[in-house]
Formats: structure tokens, C-alpha cells, sequence
């Protein structure tokens, strides 16, 4: 007894070092940093005041910027839902004995270039892109459309990201359900598609909530859709801080408006969990 | 719709199931009477579980006919047929009360909201759970699972009950009561019940009729006195119980026996229902449990008792019986099994077996 109370922390010690100096650490540095003073010149001075904070809420530009964020956040979280449950659910029922083939296919974006995979709707929806190209050409406009450069850009750019995300999410938990409630739903009198009602769809919300969550959180902190796809109306949160920290060497801003969106975030995760919660559903299905 | 009552509930015309090149079922024809409880009998593999799921509409046969109540079904849709399934993992919705499960196939029978609560609370008596309508089914132990499982496909009286194994996810005391359980249940309801088991002690305790089977063919069908005692074939008789095979060879009859020449030099008088020829290649089966076994010292004078001497080099103690493995001269074995007397027999000693020629059965050789 004696002996086995340390060994579990011993063998968790390697992966407990390295999130504490890689995660924990550098999100110390971030909240303190978001309490110094920006200095006009030189080094940024050690402060203990809320200036930075003062100067988000300041007026309704920043907030604004955070609500956008939330919004598309939620947009994208609902979309990826409708478009990521059903090839999930193709891919539990298909028979084929490839499955793992179907779920590389989805795999197969990872392998290129997340900047590489975003710059390629330039192509595709500019001015001089695919879509506009061929339309032109076949006559049936004469001026381009105007597809970049706004919001349903930056949503087809973050969808492309993390659809993966929720369909594997949602097909983790199919496969997980047990076939013979289904034979058992059919015998008791249930068409296909009521037994997928009274059957499926509720045991696969486990894995809608995670993949729901996933989406959502990552969407809050992606900047890149938003900077290459998006126009200026259509800033995120993590531009700003990208702005802040990268564009203007505004570390204590960036810092602060950094701590803002994960108060944020945790609370909204802590809500979800408490309401909609993860756990309460796991708990059911015990 | 043509429903003369004097058809068996569930009948197979010629059923065959191939899955690609594998034959699951092979022309499977067979009647289930009205409110008989049949058991489909078999290791694993032999296809019974295909069987039973054609019935239920989970598999389409791929040549022959199943019928329900004299009507051809293998077109009707799983939920179209009136059937109760019973799953070895009980299959209970994790996401509902037990209530609701068991509500469940009344829900879709359309029955009124009124109906349904006196009902499901009719059927979680029956199988003596009452007052459990509100847990979840995670709450509750596997054997009132299998219980509840048991509720929820009663509840919409079904033309036939089909169960998969559905005892052996229970530990061994826990099953024997399920099995009690279930045997009385469908004796009090009368539903016509086909059962699927590997377990021989199961089916022979419940049954009106086991099918026996094995890859995929039916090899005997009858009662449980019937397979047992009257074993078709070699099979059969080895698959039920602890049987004993002695080969010989025809030498004629003797009133309504038959003498057989064994392979090792002896001599056995085995009752025969049908008519041998001397010379017939035989194989005399007698059950383990049928020897009486004596010192070597008390043989008996009779003519119509076979005597095997050998000697114990084996013995197991198994509660209520005492399973000896005795050899003979010529190192041939011979299983027997004895109800523990007034004294056991030791490894080592020499014995006599013996057995009466109206428990000896003659198969033919093949
Ligand atoms: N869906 C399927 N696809 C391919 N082969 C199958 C399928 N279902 C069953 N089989 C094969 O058909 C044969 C009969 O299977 P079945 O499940 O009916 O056996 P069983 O008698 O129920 O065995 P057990 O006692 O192990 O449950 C087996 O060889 C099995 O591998
Ligand atoms: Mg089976």
C-alpha cells in the first residue's frame, strides 16, 4: 500500500512536467503580463493596475469584436452539427468492410497545411477564382460575384477546419452503440426511422455534445480563417490579439484581452457542462 | 388472409441462409405448434441464432419460406411482425426508465395512455418486479434486467417469444432461477416460444421439443425424452450427455435384442427397434449414467446384461454423482457415471461394469 502511492504520480510525472511548464507556466506569464504597463519605449514595465482591462470595456469596439467571435463560434457549431452527423452516420451504418479507409478520408486534410487548406478558397471563390471564372466564361454573369472577403467565407473556412472534429466525435459515439437496441427497437414495432429516433439520436448525444464543444471552443481562438477569407468586418477575437501582440508589440493588451476570452470560454464550458453537461449524459448512460 | 387455426404457429419450408460462400442454415423445414416452447440445440456456430433472427425479420432467407399463423412473411418488415425478442445482453434502453421500456412496444401498438400504465404494470409484476417503473435500467441487477427484458416483450403479447441465449450472461445460481422463471411464465401465457441455446441442461429441462442441429443442419427433432433416449445419430447421442460408443459387427437377434460382436472380442446385447442383418456394421451407444458399476467379486449370472471388466483410472467426484473412467483388457475406455452409494470406488481397483441390454442402442456405422 505503502509503496503503490507514489507510483502512479511517479509514472505521471514526465506528462505532468510537461504540462505544467508548457501549458500551466506560460498562462501564468500571460496573466501577469496582463496587469503590466506598456511602455512607449523599451522593456514594458512590471505593474500591478487594470489599465488594459479599463481599456477593453472602454467602449463598445472591443466587446463588440468578442460577441462577433461568440456569434460565429455558435454559427459554426451548428453548421459543422448538420453537415458533420449525417456522413458520421453513413459511415457507422455503411457495411463495407473499409470503414477505416472512409475515416482516413476524413483524416486526409490534416496532412496538408492548415494555411495551404484556407488559401485554396482564394482560388476557388476570388474574383478571378474557379466559380467566377467558369460562370463568366459560360455567360451566365458578366461581372464576378463577390463570394470573398465576408462572413460565409470565414465560416466555409472554419467548417473546412473542423468538421473533421465533430464527425469523428459523433461517429466514435454511434459505433459505440450497442446494434442489438436497435433490433430490439424494430422488433417492438419501430420503423428505421423511429428507432433512430428513440434509439440512436439520443445515445449518440454524447458525442454531439464533445464534437459541439470542440468546434466551439477552437473556432473561439482560430485566427487564421478570419485573417485570409475574412474582410475587416469580419475580425475575430484572436486577430485582435494577434494584432496586439504580433502587429503593435502590445503584450500587456494582447495579454489581458487573452485572459478575457478564456474567462469567457470557461464559463461558458462550465454552464454547458452544468446544463447540457457532458457528464449528465455519460452519468444516464452508465 | 387465410388463418385456419390448425396452422403451426411458426413453420420453415426449405429455409436455406448463405452468408457469401457460408451456409448458416441449410433446408431447414420445421413446425412450431401453437404455444410450445422449442429449442433450437447446437454448438456454436451451427446457425441457430440465424434461424431465430429470420423469424424476427433481422435476416432474409435466401431460398425457402418462413410462415407465421399459415401467412408467408418473409416480406413483412421486422416491425410489421407481432414478435418478442429476448437478447443474450438484455438490450435494455439505457436512456429510458424501466417503465418506458417496457411501454415501449405499446407505444407503437397505438394502445391508450390508461392501458399502457395498467399493462406495464401488469407485466413488471408478472415477472416480480413491481415498483421498479422509475429506475434506470444501469440500476439494476443483470437477472431483473433480463427480468425487465422479458416484461418488454411479453407486454405486447406476441405471436411467438424468440429467445437468443438468454441465460448465459447470468451466473450459474441466478440462471437455473431465470430458467425456473421463464418456463413458468410461458407455461402461464401459453406464447409460443422458440429458444436458443448451447447449454443441453437448459434445453432438456424447458423444452417440448429440441431441435438439434449442427452446421446448420437439423440433425434430430423431438422431445427432450426423445433426443435423449433415441438419439438419431452419433451426434446426437455424443452432444447430450456423456455417451459411450463400442463399434461391432451384427452376429443376429435374439428375441427383440440384438447380439453385436464388439471390435475388441467382447460380446453385447443391445435392444433394437429396427431389424439388423448379421454382419451389419453397428455402434452400440450407452450412456454413462446407465452402467452400474460392482467389484469384480459380485458379477452377475444374467443373460441380458452386459458385464465390461476393467479397472478405475479415473475418478472425479462431482457432487452428486462419481464419474469413473474405467479401462478395459484391451485399453479401450469406458466413461460411467454412478450416483454416489454407500461406498465409492477407488482409482485402481478392478470393477465390473454393467449394464442392461434395453440401454444399449445400436446405431448404424458409417
Ligand atoms: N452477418 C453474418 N455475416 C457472415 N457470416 C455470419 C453472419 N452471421 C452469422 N454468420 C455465420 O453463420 C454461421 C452460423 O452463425 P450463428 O450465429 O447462427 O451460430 P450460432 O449457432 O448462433 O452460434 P453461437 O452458439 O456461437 O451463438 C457461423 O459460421 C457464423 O460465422
Ligand atoms: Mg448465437
Amino acid at each position: 500500500m505503502q509503496k503503490s502511492s507514489w507510483r502512479p504520480w511517479a509514472l505521471l510525472a514526465p506528462s505532468l512536467t510537461a504540462v505544467f511548464l508548457l501549458l500551466l507556466v506560460p498562462l501564468c506569464f500571460i496573466v501577469v503580463y496582463s496587469f503590466w504597463l506598456r511602455a512607449p519605449t523599451g522593456a514594458d514595465i512590471a505593474a500591478f493596475q487594470l489599465g488594459n482591462y479599463k481599456k477593453f470595456a472602454a467602449d463598445f469596439f472591443y466587446p463588440s469584436i468578442l460577441l462577433r467571435t461568440i456569434r460565429v463560434a455558435f454559427e459554426t457549431v451548428v453548421l459543422c452539427l448538420l453537415m458533420g452527423y449525417i456522413p458520421a452516420y453513413f459511415f457507422y451504418r455503411s457495411k463495407t468492410r473499409h470503414k477505416s479507409v472512409l475515416l482516413l478520408l476524413i483524416m486526409i486534410p490534416f496532412w496538408i497545411s492548415f494555411i495551404i487548406r484556407t488559401l485554396s478558397w482564394i482560388n476557388i471563390l476570388g474574383d478571378t477564382g474557379l466559380i467566377n471564372h467558369v460562370l463568366v466564361r459560360v455567360g451566365i454573369i458578366s461581372e464576378p460575384l463577390n463570394m470573398l472577403y465576408n462572413e460565409g467565407a470565414v465560416l466555409m473556412g472554419l467548417i473546412q477546419y473542423l468538421l473533421p472534429f465533430m464527425i469523428l466525435n459523433v461517429y466514435v459515439s454511434l459505433e459505440g452503440i450497442d446494434k442489438s437496441l436497435l433490433e430490439a427497437a424494430r422488433s417492438l414495432g419501430c420503423t428505421e426511422w423511429q428507432a433512430f429516433r428513440e434509439v440512436t439520436l439520443p445515445l449518440s448525444l454524447p458525442g454531439v455534445s464533445a464534437g459541439c464543444l470542440l468546434v466551439f471552443v477552437l473556432t473561439s481562438g482560430t485566427y487564421l480563417p478570419p485573417m485570409i477569407l475574412g474582410g475587416p468586418r469580419n475580425e475575430m477575437i484572436a486577430n485582435l490579439i494577434f494584432k496586439r501582440v504580433i502587429g503593435t508589440l502590445d503584450w500587456p493588451f494582447g495579454s489581458a484581452i487573452s485572459v478575457v476570452l478564456l474567462t469567457l470560454l470557461i464559463i461558458i464550458i462550465y454552464t454547458y457542462n452544468r446544463y447540457l453537461g457532458i457528464n449528465q449524459i455519460f452519468k444516464s448512460l452508465q | 388472409m387465410n388463418q385456419e387455426p390448425n396452422h403451426p404457429m411458426v413453420q420453415f419450408k426449405g429455409v436455406v441462409k448463405r452468408f457469401d460462400k457460408l451456409v448458416a442454415v441449410e433446408k431447414m423445414d420445421l413446425d412450431i405448434a401453437r404455444g410450445s416452447f422449442v429449442t433450437l440445440l447446437g454448438p456454436s456456430g451451427c446457425g441457430k441464432t440465424t434461424l431465430l433472427r429470420m423469424v424476427a425479420g433481422l435476416e432474409q432467407p435466401t431460398e425457402g419460406d418462413i410462415f407465421i399463423k399459415g401467412r408467408r412473411i418473409n416480406d413483412v418488415p421486422i416491425h410489421k411482425r407481432n414478435l418478442g425478442m429476448i437478447f443474450q445482453n438484455y438490450a435494455l434502453f439505457p436512456h429510458k426508465t424501466i417503465f418506458d421500456n417496457v411501454a415501449f412496444g405499446l407505444k407503437y401498438r397505438k394502445v391508450a395512455k390508461s392501458e399502457v400504465k395498467a399493462r406495464v404494470e401488469g407485466a413488471l409484476e408478472l415477472v416480480r418486479l413491481p415498483g421498479y417503473g422509475n429506475r434506470k435500467p444501469a440500476q439494476l441487477s443483470g437477472g431483473q434486467q433480463q427480468r425487465v427484458a422479458l416484461a418488454r416483450a411479453i407486454v405486447i403479447q406476441p405471436d411467438v417469444l424468440l429467445m437468443d441465449e438468454p441465460l448465459s450472461a447470468l451466473d450459474e445460481n441466478l440462471r437455473e432461477e431465470m430458467r425456473r422463471e421463464i418456463d413458468n411464465l410461458q407455461q402461464m401465457l401459453g406464447v409460443t416460444t422458440l429458444f436458443v441455446t448451447h447449454d443441453q441442461r437448459e434445453a432438456l429441462s424447458m423444452s417440448d421439443k429440441i431441435v438439434v442441429m449442427k452446421d446448420g443442419r437439423k440433425q434430430q427433432e423431438g422431445s427432450p425424452e426423445e433426443v435423449y433416449n433415441e438419439s438419431a445419430n452419433h451426434f446426437v447421442a455424443d452432444f447430450l450427455g456423456h455417451s459411450n460408443f463400442l463399434n461391432g459387427t451384427v452376429i443376429g437377434a435374439e428375441g427383440d435384442a440384438t447380439r453385436v460382436r464388439l471390435e475388441n472380442g467382447g460380446e453385447l446385447l443391445a435392444a433394437s427397434s429396427q431389424q439388423w442383418f448379421p454382419g451389419d456394421k453397428v455402434e452400440a451407444v450407452v450412456r454413462a449414467q446407465k452402467f452400474q458399476i460392482l467389484s469384480d467379486l459380485e458379477v452377475p449370472a444374467s443373460r441380458d446384461m452386459n458385464s465390461f471388466p476393467g479397472r478405475i483410472i479415473e475418478r472425479s467426484y462431482m457432487g452428486g454423482e462419481v464419474s469413473y473412467f474405467v479401462e478395459q483388457r484391451d485399453k479401450t475406455v469406458i466413461h460411467a457415471m454412478s450416483m454416489v452409494r454407500t461406498r465409492p470406488f477407488r482409482r485402481g481397483e478392478d470393477v465390473v461394469l454393467v449394464v442392461a441390454a434395453r440401454h444399449c442402442r445400436l446405431l448404424p456405422k458409417t
